[in-house]
C-alpha cells in the first residue's frame, strides 16, 4: 500500500510540472515589460520582463534582495515603478494604489499573514468591501459567500466563516487567505514564502488548493526559497539576482545546481567550513538532565567546548523555547542545569551572560539590535560594568572585535540601522564576543541575510568553535544543519527526537523531525525506511 | 569580505575655496548644528530687538533664572523620554512641593533642612511608585502618571482647599531668588543657575556614561536590551525617579522665585516635554540629549519672555506650548522618515 | 445541558468584556453593603436614578473615547473640549429658547472642527494621538483661561430640560446617553465604518493593503469622539444653566473616559471590544462615585482611590492581554506543549 501511495503521489507530482496544454499558444494573462524601480536614485530593479499565462504557475527565486518583493510590490500597486508597463488580460494597467491592484484582480499573500487575528473569517475575507442591506452590514450574506468559496477550495478540512481567525491553526488560516484572494475575482495570485510556517503534509494541501486555482485558470506567481517545491509545482522559473533579470527557464529543462548557479553567480560546492574533529573536543561545557518548562519536557543534552551542536526540527519544535530557556530567558522550571560540572540556575539573561553565554536571537531587528544607536553602542549593550577608566579599553576593544568580525562599515558612530543584513548581524555577533563567552547560541544565523554573506557568518561561526567556544546553532535549512553541525539533535514537540551524527541526510532528520514515515524529500529513502508492506 | 580600516576624519579641503565651497561648508556646519540651538539664536536676537535690556548680564541673568526650573524640568522629562516613557505628573508634584513647603515650614527657617528632607523624600516615593506602576505592573506610563496628577492635584486641594496655607521661610526661598553676590561685572550668580548648573552637569555625566546608554538602549528596543542582559526594569525606574527629582528641585526654587500658589505647577509637564523634544529627544525613545533639553527650555523661555513683551495674556502660554510641541514631533517625525 | 451553559460561559468569559461584567456585579454588590452597612440606601429610586444621571456625561464621552481607542488612537483634548462647548452653548443660547438650535449647531460645528484637526494632525502630519490630542487641547485650555475667568452663558429653560425633565421615570438625560450608546454599538456591529474600524486599530497595515482608507477611517473616529465630548458639554450646560471654563477638568474626564473604556474590556491598543463594556464601566465608576459621597468619603481619599483603581484596572487588564498574546504566539509556532491542549494556533512567521 505504501509503494502504490507513492507512486501515485510520484505521478502526481510530475503532473504538476507539466504545462497544461492551454497556455503554451494563449496570450499571457500577465505581462510585466521592461520595469524598473528607482528608490533615492538607488535602482533596485533594472528592466524585468516577466510573463505568466493563465492557469500556469510561475516561481521566481533570488537571494534575499535580489529584488522579488519590490517586483510583486509594483505588481500589486504598492509602488509604482519607475520605468515599465503592467498589462493584464492585453490591457495596460497602472496603480498608485493596492485597491487598485486588487480591482484589476492582483492579489498577494504575504508571509506573514495579512489577517486581523481578533475578527472572524468572513470579516477578513470582506474587509474593505463589506457588503450591504442599504447602510447595514449584511453579515449573513458575507458569511454564505465565505462558506462558499471555503469549502471549494478545502472541501475535507471545514473552516467556519464564523471562527475568530487567530484561533486557526496556521495553515487554515492561509486557506483563508488565499479565499479572500479568490473572493476578489483574483486573476492572478501571488505568494510569498506560503510554505515558511506549514509542515509537511500541510505542504500538500497547499500544493492541492494551488491546483485548485490552476483550474480556474488563475495566474500563480509562486516566490519562494525552498527550490525542491519549486521544482515540483512550478512550469517555468524566473531568476532574479541584484535587481536584474537571470533568465526565465521551464523548470524541467533545469537542475536545481543550476539554479542557485543563475541566483548567487558562482559555484557553491563548498558550501561550509570545514567539521571539527570530534577527539580534539573540549570537556563537557553545559549539560541538561530532564529539563522541562511549559514547553519543553524532558531534555537531556551535552554540549562540548568546541563543538557545534546543531538543532533541527520543524516550526514549533521547540527550538527557539529551548535556546531561551538554556538562556534564562523562559527559564527551566525542572531537570537539571550543570555548567562546567556545576549545578546552576539561569533564571534571567543577565545570570546568563554573568555565566558566560551569549545568545544570537533569532530576529536581530527586534530581538538583537537597538537600530538606532551606533555600532559602537551596539556592541557594547552586553557589556556591563563599563566605566570611564575602562572606555580608552573599549574603544580599542570596540575595534578589534568589529575587525574580528569582519564587519563593513562607515564609522563606529554610524547607526546599526543603516548597514546591511548580514552587516548587522555581525554587529550582533560582536556585541556577543565582547562578553567573551564561553558558550554561544545562535538561532537562525543566517536568515534573512543573502548567500555571499552567509559564508562569512559560517566561518565565523566555526572559528568560535575553534577556538574552543561550545556553540549550539538552530537552523530551519537543512543543508546549513547538515554542513556546520559536529553533531545534529532534532526536536520534536518540545521535546528531543534524537541524535544524529555528522554529515546525515536531510532524510533522516525529517525522519525524527516529524516521526512519520512516507515524508517527500529529494533524497532517495534510505533502503530499509521503506520495506514491503 | 574586504574591511574598512577604522575611518579618518577627513582632513579640511585645502585646495580651490572658492565662494560657492566656503558657503556649503557653511551651509554643512549649520545643518549639523541642532536646530533647537539655531531657533535660541533666532530668540535672543529677537528678543534684543524688543528689549535692550535682554542682553546686559543682569537681564540675561533674570533670564536664566526664569529658565532655570524649565530646564531642570526638562532633563528630567529627557531621562523618560529616552527611555520610552511618559511623566506626566511632575507639574503637580511641583506644585504639592510647594504647598507641603510652606504648610510644613510655616515661614520658620530652622524647619527648612528637615523641609527639604521630607521633600525629597516624597519625590522618591512618587518616582518609585511611577516606576513600579509602570515596569512591574505594566501599566502605560500615561495612565500611571496621568493618575498620579490625579492623585497628587487632589492632595493639594486637600491641604490648600484652593488658598495655600503656611508660608515659606525666608532662607528657603532665597534659593530661588537670591544668589551669589559682589561677583564682578555680573553683580549675582542665581543660586538657581547654579543649582541648573551642578544638576545639569550630573546629568550629562550620566547620560555619557553606561547608564545613559542603557537608558537609550531600552528605549530604542527593550527587548533587544532585556536579551542583552541589561535590567530595563531597573533602567525605567530609576529614569522617573530622576524626573520626580528635578520637580521637586524645580518645586524648591519655584517656590522662592514665584511665591506660594496652587496653580504654580500647572502645565509644567508639557512644557518639560515640548522642551525635551525641541532639543531633539524622540518621542518613544532611543534618541535625545540633556543638553539638547536644556536648549529647548532656554527656548521656550525665550519665547514666553517675548509674548510677554508683547503683552500676550500669560494663558496664551499654553496654547502656544500646546502649538510647538505638535510641531516639534511632526517635524522630528519628518526627519526620522526622511533620515 | 449542563456542558453547553459551561461551555457558553466559557465563551463568555473568554470575550473581551466578559469580565468588566463580573466585576460590574462584584462592585454592586460591594458598594450595596458598604452603603447599607453605613446606614445609607444604594438601591432607592432616587439613587439609582441620581447614579444613572451622573453616568450620563462621562457616558458620552466615553463613548466617543471607545471609538477612538478602539482605532488604535486615543483623545486626550475631551476634557477642555466639554469645557468650551459647555461656554460657546451657553453663550449662544444667551437663556433665549429661540437661540436653542443654534447654539447646539454651534457647540456641534465646534466639535467637528476639533475631531477633524486632532485627525488631520495624527494622520497626516504622523504625530502620535498622544502628543496631537495633548497639544490641542492645551491650545483650546490657553484659550478657554484666557478669555474666561468663570461661568458665562446662560441657557434657555427648554433647553434646561434636557438635564432635569424626564420622560416617565427615566430623565430625558438618561435617554440621551441611551441613545449615544445604541448609536455608537449600532455604528460598530453593523456597518461598514465598524468593521473598518476594527481593522485599523488591530493592524494598520494589514486594513492599508486591504484597500481599506486608513486615514479617513481615524479622522472620523476622531470627529465622533470630539462630538460626543462636545454633546457633553452641551448636557453640561444645561444641567448648570451656564457655561462653565472647568467643568471639563474637574470631572478629569480625559482619563476617567480612559479609565472607563479600559475597564470595560477594550483593548487599549485597538482592534478589540465594544461600546457596552465601557458602559459597564462607567456604571463601575458611578457606583463607587456614589459610595464615596454617601460615605462622606474627603475628596482627597475620592482622588486617590480613583487613582488607584484605574492603575489597577489596567494593570489586571495588562496582565490578561499579554497572557492572551504570549498564548497566541505559542500556538503559532504550532507547538504541542506537553499533555497540554490541542494546536491552536495564531499568525504569523512561525519560529
Amino acid at each position: 500500500m505504501n509503494a502504490d501511495s507513492e507512486a501515485n503521489g510520484e505521478a502526481k507530482r510530475e503532473d504538476r510540472a507539466a504545462p497544461p496544454a492551454s497556455t503554451s499558444t494563449k496570450e499571457p494573462l500577465l505581462e510585466m515589460r521592461g520595469i524598473s524601480k528607482e528608490f533615492l536614485g538607488v535602482r533596485v530593479l533594472d528592466k524585468i520582463d516577466l510573463d505568466c499565462h493563465a492557469g500556469e504557475v510561475h516561481a521566481i527565486v533570488g537571494e534575499n534582495g535580489a529584488g522579488k518583493s519590490t517586483l510583486m510590490k509594483i505588481l500589486v500597486g504598492a509602488y509604482e515603478p519607475t520605468e515599465g508597463e503592467i498589462r493584464i488580460a492585453g490591457e495596460v494597467q497602472s496603480f498608485s494604489h493596492p485597491l487598485q491592484g486588487q480591482h484589476a484582480g492582483v492579489a498577494i499573500i504575504y508571509q506573514e499573514f495579512n489577517l486581523l487575528p481578533d475578527r472572524t473569517v468572513a470579516e477578513n475575507i470582506f474587509l474593505g468591501r463589506e457588503l450591504r442591506r442599504g447602510m447595514i452590514l449584511d453579515r449573513g450574506e458575507m458569511e454564505a459567500r465565505s462558506a462558499e468559496i471555503l469549502d471549494q477550495l478545502s472541501p475535507d478540512e471545514k473552516i467556519s466563516p464564523r471562527s475568530q481567525v487567530g484561533r486557526l491553526p496556521v495553515d487554515r488560516q492561509q486557506t483563508v487567505e488565499i479565499a479572500k484572494a479568490l473572493s476578489l475575482d483574483a486573476r492572478i495570485v501571488i505568494m510569498d514564502e506560503p510554505t515558511a510556517a506549514l509542515a509537511g503534509h500541510e505542504v500538500e494541501r497547499l500544493f492541492e488548493q494551488i491546483e485548485r486555482l490552476k483550474e480556474r485558470g488563475i495566474a500563480v506567481l509562486y516566490i519562494s526559497h525552498r527550490l525542491k517545491e519549486v521544482f515540483e509545482i512550478a512550469e517555468r522559473t524566473t531568476v532574479l539576482k541584484d535587481g536584474q533579470l537571470v533568465d526565465t527557464v521551464p523548470t524541467s529543462s533545469v537542475t536545481s545546481p543550476e539554479l542557485v548557479r543563475m541566483m548567487v553567480g558562482r559555484e557553491l560546492d563548498q558550501y561550509f567550513p570545514p567539521r571539527g574533529d570530534p577527539e580534539k573536543r573540549g570537556p563537557v561545557k553545559l549539560r541538561l538532565r530532564g529539563a522541562g518548562n511549559d514547553l519543553l519536557e524532558g531534555i537531556d543534552l551535552d554540549v562540548h567546548a568546541g563543538e557545534i551542536l546543531g538543532i533541527a526540527g520543524l516550526q514549533g519544535s521547540g527550538r527557539t523555547e529551548l535556546a531561551r530557556a538554556m538562556f534564562g530567558a523562559d527559564p527551566f522550571e525542572r531537570g537539571a542545569l550543570e555548567l562546567d560540572g556545576k549545578e546552576r540556575e539561569i533564571r534571567s539573561p543577565r545570570k546568563a551572560i554573568a555565566a558566560g553565554i551569549g545568545f544570537v536571537t533569532e530576529d536581530r531587528k527586534s530581538e538583537g539590535l537597538a537600530l538606532a544607536q551606533s555600532v559602537r553602542d551596539n556592541v557594547a549593550l552586553a557589556w556591563r560594568g563599563l566605566t570611564r577608566a575602562l572606555r580608552r579599553e573599549h574603544v580599542l576593544k570596540t575595534s578589534e572585535l568589529v575587525e574580528a568580525v569582519e564587519l563593513r562599515y562607515r564609522s563606529l558612530g554610524q547607526e546599526v540601522r543603516f548597514l546591511s543584513g548580514g552587516n548587522q548581524q555581525k554587529v550582533v555577533l560582536a556585541k556577543w564576543l565582547a562578553t567573551e563567552p564561553q558558550l554561544v547560541i545562535f538561532d537562525e544565523p543566517t536568515r534573512g541575510i543573502d548567500v555571499g554573506a552567509k559564508a562569512g557568518i559560517h566561518d565565523l561561526i566555526r572559528g568560535l568553535a575553534n577556538e574552543g567556544v561550545a556553540v549550539v546553532m538552530i537552523s530551519s535549512e537543512l543543508p546549513e544543519a547538515i554542513g556546520m553541525s559536529d553533531r545534529i539533535i532534532v526536536m520534536r514537540h518540545g521535546r528531543i527526537a534524537g541524535e544524529l551524527p555528522p554529515g546525515s541526510t536531510e532524510a533522516e532528520i525529517m525522519f525524527l523531525a516529524t516521526g512519520e514515515r512516507d515524508i517527500a524529500t529529494e533524497e532517495p529513502a534510505a533502503p530499509d525506511a521503506e520495506g514491503p508492506r | 569580505m574586504s574591511t574598512q580600516p577604522a575611518p579618518v576624519p577627513e582632513p579640511p579641503a585645502e585646495a580651490g575655496r572658492s565662494p560657492s565651497d566656503l558657503l556649503r561648508t557653511a551651509f554643512g556646519v549649520l545643518k549639523s548644528i541642532p536646530i533647537v540651538w539655531l531657533l535660541l539664536i533666532v530668540m535672543f536676537v529677537w528678543i534684543a530687538n524688543a528689549d535692550a535690556n535682554f542682553l546686559t548680564p543682569s537681564g540675561f541673568l533674570l533670564y536664566l533664572k526664569r529658565a532655570a526650573p524649565l530646564a531642570i524640568l526638562a532633563i528630567g522629562a529627557y531621562f523618560v523620554l529616552a527611555s520610552g516613557e511618559f511623566d506626566l505628573s511632575v507639574g503637580s508634584l511641583v506644585t504639592v512641593v510647594v504647598v507641603v513647603a510652606a504648610r510644613l515650614s510655616d515661614g520658620d527657617p530652622s524647619n527648612t533642612v528637615p523641609v527639604l528632607l521630607v521633600l525629597f523624600a516624597i519625590g522618591l516615593a512618587v518616582g518609585l511608585f511611577n516606576g513600579f506602576c509602570t515596569t512591574i505592573l505594566r501599566v502605560p506610563s500615561f495612565i500611571v502618571t496621568l493618575a498620579m496628577l490625579l492623585m497628587l492635584s487632589g492632595a493639594v486641594f486637600l491641604w490648600t482647599g484652593g488658598a495655600p496655607r503656611g508660608a515659606l521661610a525666608d532662607n528657603f526661598r532665597s534659593i530661588g531668588r537670591d544668589g551669589v553676590e559682589g561677583v564682578p561685572w555680573i553683580d549675582q550668580i542665581p543660586y538657581s543657575v547654579i543649582l541648573l548648573v551642578a544638576f545639569a552637569g550630573t546629568a550629562m555625566w550620566l547620560a555619557r556614561g553606561g547608564f545613559g546608554r542603557r537608558v537609550l538602549a531600552v528605549g530604542d528596543n527593550d527587548r533587544a536590551a532585556a536579551l542583552s542582559g541589561i535590567a530595563v526594569h531597573r533602567v525605567r525606574i530609576a529614569t522617573f525617579v530622576i524626573s520626580a527629582m528635578s520637580a521637586v528641585l524645580a518645586g524648591i526654587i519655584l517656590g522662592g522665585f514665584a511665591g506660594v500658589t496652587a496653580q504654580v505647577g500647572i502645565g509644567l509637564e508639557f512644557e518639560a516635554i515640548t522642551a525635551a523634544v525641541l532639543g531633539g529627544t524622540l518621542l518613544g525613545g532611543g534618541r535625545g540629549s540633556v543638553n539638547g533639553a536644556i536648549g529647548g527650555a532656554l527656548v521656550l523661555t525665550a519665547l514666553f519672555m517675548l509674548l510677554n513683551l508683547y503683552a500676550v495674556d500669560r494663558a496664551l502660554e499654553q496654547t502656544f506650548t500646546g502649538i510647538i510641541i505638535v510641531a516639534a514631533v511632526a517635524f522630528t517625525a519628518f526627519r526620522e522618515r526622511a533620515g | 445541558m449542563t456542558g453547553t451553559v459551561k461551555n457558553a460561559f466559557g465563551t463568555f468569559a473568554r470575550t473581551t468584556s466578559g469580565p468588566v461584567y463580573l466585576v460590574l456585579v462584584v462592585v454592586f454588590v460591594i458598594c450595596f453593603t458598604v452603603v447599607t452597612i453605613d446606614g445609607g440606601t444604594f438601591l432607592s429610586v432616587d439613587n439609582v436614578r441620581e447614579m444613572l444621571v451622573n453616568s450620563v456625561a462621562l457616558g458620552i464621552v466615553a463613548a466617543g473615547q471607545t471609538l477612538v481607542i478602539l482605532g488604535a488612537s486615543l483623545d486626550l483634548s475631551v476634557a477642555y473640549v466639554i469645557s468650551l462647548s459647555s461656554l460657546i452653548g451657553a453663550e449662544t443660547m444667551d437663556g433665549e429658547n429661540s437661540r436653542m438650535m443654534l447654539g447646539i449647531g454651534a457647540v456641534l460645528l465646534f466639535g467637528l472642527g476639533v475631531g477633524l484637526v486632532n485627525g488631520l494632525i495624527i494622520t497626516k502630519l504622523r504625530v502620535n494621538a498622544f502628543i496631537a490630542t495633548l497639544g490641542v487641547g492645551l491650545v483650546i485650555r490657553g484659550y478657554i483661561e484666557a478669555n474666561y475667568a468663570g461661568p458665562a452663558g446662560r441657557t434657555g429653560d427648554d433647553f434646561r430640560k434636557l438635564g432635569f425633565e424626564s420622560w416617565g421615570p427615566i430623565p430625558l438625560s438618561v435617554i440621551l446617553l441611551a441613545l449615544v450608546v445604541a448609536g455608537v454599538w449600532f455604528l460598530l456591529r453593523y456597518t461598514g465604518f465598524g468593521n473598518r474600524l476594527y481593522a485599523v486599530g488591530g493592524d494598520e497595515q494589514v486594513a492599508k493593503l486591504s484597500g481599506v482608507r486608513t486615514h479617513r477611517v481615524i479622522i472620523t473616529a476622531h470627529v465622533l469622539c470630539a462630538l460626543a465630548a462636545a454633546l457633553t458639554g452641551l448636557f453640561l450646560a444645561s444641567r448648570l444653566g451656564a457655561g462653565s471654563p472647568l467643568v471639563g477638568q474637574e470631572a478629569t474626564y480625559d482619563l476617567q473616559s480612559i479609565a472607563a473604556v479600559v475597564l470595560g474590556g477594550t483593548y487599549l491598543l485597538g482592534g478589540r471590544g465594544g461600546v457596552l463594556g465601557t458602559i459597564a464601566g462607567v456604571f463601575i465608576l458611578a457606583m463607587l462615585d456614589n459610595t464615596f459621597d454617601q460615605l462622606e468619603v474627603n475628596s482627597f481619599a475620592k482622588d486617590v482611590a480613583r487613582g488607584l483603581i484605574i492603575i489597577a484596572a489596567v494593570a489586571a487588564y495588562s496582565v490578561r492581554w499579554s497572557k492572551r498574546r504570549r498564548r497566541q504566539e505559542i500556538a503559532a509556532e504550532g507547538g504541542l506543549p506537553p499533555g497540554g491542549e490541542p494546536a491552536v494556533a495564531g499568525g504569523g512567521v512561525a519560529r
